[in-house]
């Protein structure tokens, strides 16, 4: 995929950065705000998707940044099965929430609601963005 | 309330530009339109965790289907050709089913509360004991990821599986030339 304009660089180059911490602060926020893992993760997918589009990437490129996000997705995945079986271990009972529940309308609180959010975060980004990267790289490797 | 009748006019409309017109990119801004005013209807009954998520994949759907159509034709083949006898065979079909189908969902939502007033008898449950219970201040949090968490990891199931689709439909490697 070839990139754009100079000055759809410079603004992404600017604005890139906002948008991962506002991924990043929806996902981290998501039992006290509206929001949580799946917004803060489409979000995040939002952003590596307007680095590939306005900065470009060749065939070899689009293929590391597919097996990363493919292994990001399955991290996330897994963190969230493992909160779960996690629970089960501990108290016998698949997805209980075992942590201690904190004050509430602190950042550190909801048991693991917090945790599971981030894995969800990681998962939708990381599944959103490989599935822009399939589609992006069958058309590049058409034209080449 | 009337507000939410208005979106929901503009939006059938949108919906049959998006069908009938011949241009795809102004298609995919009509569906955009329709995307946008479900977000908007989200904030208006008071689901800003919906309308988030909306909004943010509205903006990726349109983004990809413009990148889509930016590289293939422009032009919808389909639209504007004559109708032939099969199809209007098709089309009494359809407006027979389709009646019969809103006569029964006109019957059966006599039968539902009314709008904005739900029964609510676990949700009422959840939202008095939610903070406890759980301690987050989300109260939607607080059912997706303790409540109905199991029903969580199944939505994350579903969108694994059609990543895993979309990858092997889409891959440049090991398909035959």
């Amino acid at each position: 995929m070839k990139g754009m304009s100079l000055i759809v660089k410079s603004i992404t180059n600017v604005v890139i950065g906002f948008i991962f911490i506002y991924g990043i602060y929806i996902i981290l926020h998501g039992h006290l705000t509206p929001g949580g893992g799946f917004a803060g993760g489409v979000i995040l997918a939002g952003a590596f998707i307007l680095r590939i589009i306005a900065f470009g990437a060749d065939a070899k490129g689009e293929d590391r940044s597919s097996l990363t996000a493919s292994v990001f997705e399955s991290v996330g995945g897994l963190l969230f099965l493992g909160v779960a079986l996690a629970g089960m271990a501990i108290t016998g009972i698949f997805f209980l929430n075992f942590l201690p529940k904190g004050v509430p309308l602190a950042l550190s609180s909801a048991g693991i609601i917090p945790i599971c959010n981030i894995a969800i975060g990681i998962k939708v980004s990381a599944g959103l963005f490989s599935i822009f990267l399939a589609i992006a790289a069958v058309k590049s490797g058409i034209e080449d | 309330m009337i507000e939410l009748y208005l979106f929901l006019v503009f939006m059938i409309v949108a919906a049959i530009i998006a069908t009938e017109i011949k241009d795809l990119l102004a298609a995919v801004i009509s569906l955009g339109a329709v995307g946008f005013s479900v977000a908007i209807m989200f904030i208006l009954v008071q689901a800003p965790d919906l309308a988030i998520v909306q909004i943010v994949v509205e903006v990726l759907t349109v983004v990809i289907f413009v990148a889509v159509i930016l590289r293939s034709t422009h032009i919808d083949e389909t639209v504007g050709k004559k109708i032939a006898g099969t199809q209007i065979t098709a089309v009494v079909l359809f407006s027979v089913f389709a009646f019969l189908f809103l006569f029964a969902m006109f019957k059966a939502i006599q039968e539902l509360p009314a709008f904005g007033n739900a029964t609510m008898r676990i949700a009422k449950e959840y939202i008095r004991l939610g903070l406890t219970q759980v301690g987050g201040a989300n109260m939607v949090a607080n059912v997706i990821l303790d409540y109905r968490a199991l029903d969580t990891l199944g939505e994350a199931t579903v969108l694994f599986t059609s990543v895993i689709g979309v990858v092997a439909l889409m891959r440049k490697s090991g398909r035959k030339k």
